[in-house]
């Protein structure tokens, strides 16, 4: 297995407070209440995995996590701040990782990566080849993502793992369609991330070997009864 | 005390009992007004000396025209407040004044076009204000068409209300180049009402009958919103109770 | 703050680079139409003379309406919409970078075949430079109003037909003041007047549309 590229930033500040944290969260969708009162602490250095079966919300609760989503109550804090008043902090500080991969077919592996959607990141040339080549794509930067397997496009988005100067990681389903090496090397990269004082939340369908996860069982329907 | 005032209002419930014990007030108001105006435009009032009897129709056509324009920043304000308060009962109004906005658009146009024949000679002429009122009635169709596009209620009645915020900015803009648009063209049709002025024997009946229309559009509003209300809170006790026990409804 | 700007602007251009046939469908529906005209109302110079400002106008305005499905939709398909609302530093640059592009890769280009139009439908030699400079302001209009049909039927399976309802309404104040223009020069008066006014609109387009798209956007997001 090759070594993992070095990330940008080596060490994140220490922090005191967590860096997340949903206080007395409900989410409803139509008129079903998929969680009630839900709180949440994520500090820095820590991984959280959210379980339960379809529908039971899990996607939701990670794009209400990443203010995607307004909950139906309660509040979303970023440093110990609402979203609402820290949402720069936050967005700058954050990547989200969807159900689809976000990765443009017409484009190459390369330009997806040197023109991020969200305008934000200016990544050289040189960093996008290395961490295309971390995760399998060496040889493939300069082909249209059209021509890529699900996995590869997935892969194209992991990338982003590496490159990204984000604290917080919200991940959905990033097992999706990845093999098993894929899988090792997603799990790596998830604990050299909280190894340097990043934090992450993520649902999966798949146990996830990561040293220290924590767990988050969602029962789906009225959680208050 | 305010805020619980609004609050009262967000409940569907109280809504619901009050605009019971409003409403027949209301509907004898309005029927009263219209059929003094009625009464007193069609029969009482003098007869035009240039268009003779087929004036009449104002008696139908401004007040209709009027609440059209009024009734989409009604819709709008509505829209604007569930925006941003998150009022489900603000939506149901919204949604509801748009159905009654586009028919009384559509009352104003046809009126429009029939008093149009024996005045021009023609049912529809590109005269500004007939003009204006139909933009009108595709911005409100527009609203209403997005609003049932989409499947998830909550999500349409936002879309629709954004919609008719958009709408509010650009009915002034619409209104004012369609005048411009009309002075350029200027046609050499005869021009009626805009300048003339109506002789107050006329004006006290269109008075009556405006005032007429507006008790008549508010019982539209309340009759079509309680009907969706209950559509909305089907599965709830208390209309499930309504149902049960139809006779002590005005006390729910 | 303008670096998402520039940079959406950046990579929609290079998306749109790579799918150029795609690109010209607005333009060839814009001279297809322009050739129906005299076969449907009469190959005489003067009768097209008389209807080509209008014509032209409504056509661009058609070709802009037939452009505008994908402006979102695709990112929408993709995730590439979750992804623009957490741009850090506000989703409304991001926006205006894509309707920016958006107008760059239709109006602009609809603006440079219209003299092939003028010359098609006749249109007198006085009404060409108006002809291009309404069009040229006008189009920005066209795409950011749009923009905010897009944006509010994005999550629709069909969008097609229901963003056309919606936007035309909206659209009355730029045909106006947009075939004034050619009209008034035509006819030999100062057709400066309805220039300024299609340029208020555009700038005012141009400042609250994006505004309007983020907050459409916003609502699909939390579907």
């Amino acid at each position: 297995m090759p070594d993992l590229p070095p990330f940008s930033v080596q060490e994140f500040p220490a922090l005191h407070s967590p860096l997340l944290a949903l206080n007395d969260v409900s989410c409803e969708r139509g008129n079903r209440r998929l969680f009630c009162q839900l709180s949440v602490q994520l500090m820095a250095g820590q991984a959280l995995q959210i379980n339960g079966g379809n529908g039971a919300g899990k996607t939701s609760l990670l794009r209400i996590a990443a203010g995607l989503l307004a909950p139906a109550a309660g509040a979303v804090c970023y440093l110990g701040e609402p979203l609402a008043d820290n949402s720069y902090n936050h967005r700058s500080q954050l990547l989200f990782l969807g159900h689809q991969a976000a990765v443009k077919g017409s484009l190459t592996a390369l330009e997806n990566l040197r023109y991020p959607v969200d305008g934000r990141h200016r990544f050289s040339t040189e960093a996008i080849f290395q961490a295309l080549a971390a995760v399998g794509l060496a040889g493939f930067e300069d082909l249209p993502c059209r021509t890529f397997s699900a996995g590869q496009r997935r892969r194209v988005a992991l990338a982003l793992l590496i490159l990204s100067d984000a604290r917080l990681w919200l991940l959905d389903e990033p097992f999706t369609a990845i093999d098993r090496t894929g899988v090792e090397l997603i799990e790596r990269l998830m604990a050299a991330h909280l190894q340097r004082g990043g934090a992450i939340m993520l649902t999966s369908h798949q146990p996830v070997a990561l040293p220290g996860l924590l767990a988050l069982e969602l029962s789906g329907g009225d959680s208050h009864g | 005390m305010a805020w619980q005032w609004f609050h009262q209002w967000g409940s569907p419930r109280w809504f619901y009992q009050r605009s019971g014990a409003w409403l027949p007030w209301l509907a004898v108001l309005a029927a009263l007004f219209l059929a003094v105006g009625s009464v007193w435009g069609l029969a009482l009032a003098p007869a035009d000396f240039k268009q003779g009897n087929s004036y009449r129709i104002i008696y139908l056509h401004v007040p209709a025209s009027f609440l059209a324009l009024a009734g989409y920043y009604l819709m709008a304000i509505a829209g604007a407040i569930g925006l941003i308060w998150k009022m489900k009962l603000a939506f149901t109004a919204m949604r509801c004044a748009a159905t009654v906005g586009a028919a009384l658009t559509f009352v104003a146009l046809f009126t429009g076009a029939v008093w149009g024949k024996p005045t021009w000679g023609t049912y529809w002429v590109w005269d500004a204000r007939i003009t204006s009122m139909l933009v009108l009635l595709f911005l409100y169709l527009g609203v209403i068409a997005l609003y049932q596009a989409f499947d998830r209620q909550e999500l349409a009645s936002k879309a629709a209300a954004l919609l008719a915020l958009v709408g509010t900015v650009n009915v002034p803009i619409i209104y004012k180049s369609v005048d411009w648009w009309y002075t350029l063209h200027q046609p050499a049709s005869l021009k009626i009402t805009g300048d003339s002025t109506l002789h107050s024997s006329m004006l006290q009946p269109l008075l009556v009958m405006i005032v007429g229309f507006y008790l008549f559009y508010a019982v539209a509003l309340l009759l079509s919103m309680r009907a969706e209300v209950l559509a909305r809170e089907a599965n709830s006790s208390w209309v499930r109770a309504l149902v049960t026990a139809p006779q002590s409804r005005e006390r729910g | 703050m303008a670096n998402g700007t520039v940079n959406t602007l950046r990579r929609e251009l290079l998306l749109a680079s790579r799918r150029r046939g795609e690109l010209a469908n607005p333009l060839l529906f814009f001279v297809m139409m322009a050739a129906l005209v005299p076969l449907g109302i009469s190959p005489q110079s003067t009768v097209l003379a008389e209807l080509a400002p209008g014509m032209i106008w409504v056509m661009a305005l058609l070709a802009t309406l037939l452009s505008l499905e994908p402006l979102f939709a695709e990112d929408y398909r993709d995730g590439s919409l979750d992804q623009l609302l957490l741009a850090a530093d506000g989703m409304a640059f991001a926006v205006l970078g894509k309707m920016l592009a958006h107008w760059l890769v239709t109006g602009l280009p609809l603006t440079l075949v219209a003299p092939l139009l003028a010359t098609l439908l006749a249109l007198p030699a006085a009404g060409w430079l108006p002809l291009l400079a309404s069009l040229l302001v006008g189009t920005l209009a066209l795409s950011f109003i749009g923009a905010m049909g897009a944006a509010l039927t994005v999550s629709l399976q069909r969008s097609g037909v229901l963003l056309t309802l919606i936007v035309m309404p909206l659209y009355v104040p730029v045909i106006i003041f947009g075939s004034a223009t050619v009209q008034r020069a035509i006819e030999g008066f100062s057709w400066l007047a309805p220039l300024a006014l299609l340029a208020t609109l555009a700038v005012a387009a141009i400042a609250l549309c994006p505004l309007v798209v983020v907050g459409a956007l916003r609502l699909t997001a939390s579907e």
